[in-house]
């Protein structure tokens, strides 16, 4: 049996298939078999993220719709191996992805794999909620932000009540809060919550601390998830953040500004 | 940060006022999430039918409800005009 779990926060733009996509290579990377599914239907960015998108040929739809297997559509990735992308239709509507569809596709996934990792688009419509429908875990991308921060509240309240496991009175879906596009110069200014007031306004445990950094913007214009950016902070953070995913007991990082010399202080920002 | 910023005055509190925005808004929001969807229809009807005994405005009206093991009770809230 497959680990299903959900990328998901309300609001659009926070980092939830930049997340998608270093999560699952992370989990990939680590030696489970590993599936990342784009739920995005009409607006397919996972993947250009992934740099695979010029080998789609068949998509999430199709496969529901029967018009090709599970194996034509899943397209696995050329860096790691046990990583595979089912990609979103680029044409057809939303409600393609019926609730039937979805549970028949995500059964046979299950079979063969050890993690299902879901990107769902932003907003609360009917993509949203079947990418969080048949989760396990939830992981919450968030931005220092109070639209963010009310968003991925409003997500959580949607996760305690129409998830399956809500529906079926089973043990609530696991709730993880990634907080993204973190500045903590600007934390310590005044100008941007911290941490603390995130989790305490959320109220769910903190799988990680992503920082704002110019690496995510880079690899995703050449198509590499960030958590393969071994060297940069970001890349670091993904990687703590999927060990933590896994039950491994790591200290946050990156969440305290490096203190600045008088003269960089003077003349730069 | 430039040359001339360094001198001024450095706390700029809006993160604690977001802080606080964001206490009141999620509590509020979280204590609508469990009601049903029914409610707003009967507070504007409640709304109508005390209209035409005395006027009050929108917001002098409050209907909740808790919901208990064996009962629920739906308190209702209306402040009425001084006079």
């Amino acid at each position: 049996m497959a680990k299903i779990i959900v990328v998901t926060s309300g609001k659009g733009g926070v980092g939830k298939t930049t997340t998608s996509a270093s999560i699952s290579t992370g989990l990939a990377r680590r030696g489970h078999k590993t599936v990342v599914i784009d739920f995005d239907v009409g607006l397919r960015n996972l993947d250009l993220i992934m740099n695979c998108e010029r080998r789609v040929v068949y998509d999430f739809v199709n496969v529901i719709q029967g018009e090709a297997t599970l194996n034509q559509a899943l397209i696995r990735d050329k860096r790691v191996n046990t990583l595979y992308i089912l990609p979103a239709s680029q044409t057809r509507e939303k409600e393609a992805l019926t609730r039937e569809g979805v549970e028949k596709i995500i059964n046979e996934l299950s079979e063969t794999f050890d993690y299902i990792v879901c990107d769902s688009p932003a907003g609360i419509e009917h993509g949203a909620l079947m990418a969080l429908y048949y989760a396990d875990e939830a992981v919450v991308v968030t931005n220092p932000e109070v639209s963010s921060v009310r968003d991925s509240d409003r997500i959580l309240g949607i996760l305690q009540s129409k998830s399956r496991r809500a529906e079926l009175g089973q043990d609530p879906v696991k709730e993880h809060l990634l907080l993204t596009r973190y500045n903590p110069q600007r934390v310590e200014r005044g100008e941007m919550l911290s941490v603390m007031d995130v989790e305490e306004i959320l109220a769910i445990p903190l799988l990680g601390v992503i920082p704002e950094s110019q690496i995510v913007l880079n690899s995703s214009n050449q198509g590499i998830p960030v958590i393969l950016e071994d060297d940069s902070d970001a890349g670091q953070a993904y990687e703590d953040a999927v060990a933590r995913l896994l039950g491994e007991e790591r200290e946050h990082r990156f969440m305290t500004a490096q203190k600045k010399g008088f003269f960089s202080r003077m003349f730069k920002g | 940060m430039s040359f001339f910023d360094y001198f001024k005055s450095k706390k700029n509190p809006s993160a604690s006022v977001a802080k606080e925005r964001l206490q009141i808004i999620v509590a509020h929001e979280r204590g609508q999430r469990d009601q049903p969807d029914y409610l707003p229809q009967l507070q504007q009807e409640l709304l109508a039918v005390i209209r035409k005994y005395v006027e009050i405005d929108d917001d002098m009206i409050q209907v909740e409800l808790d919901r208990n093991e064996n009962c629920s009770v739906l308190e209702l809230n209306v402040t009425l005009p001084e006079h």
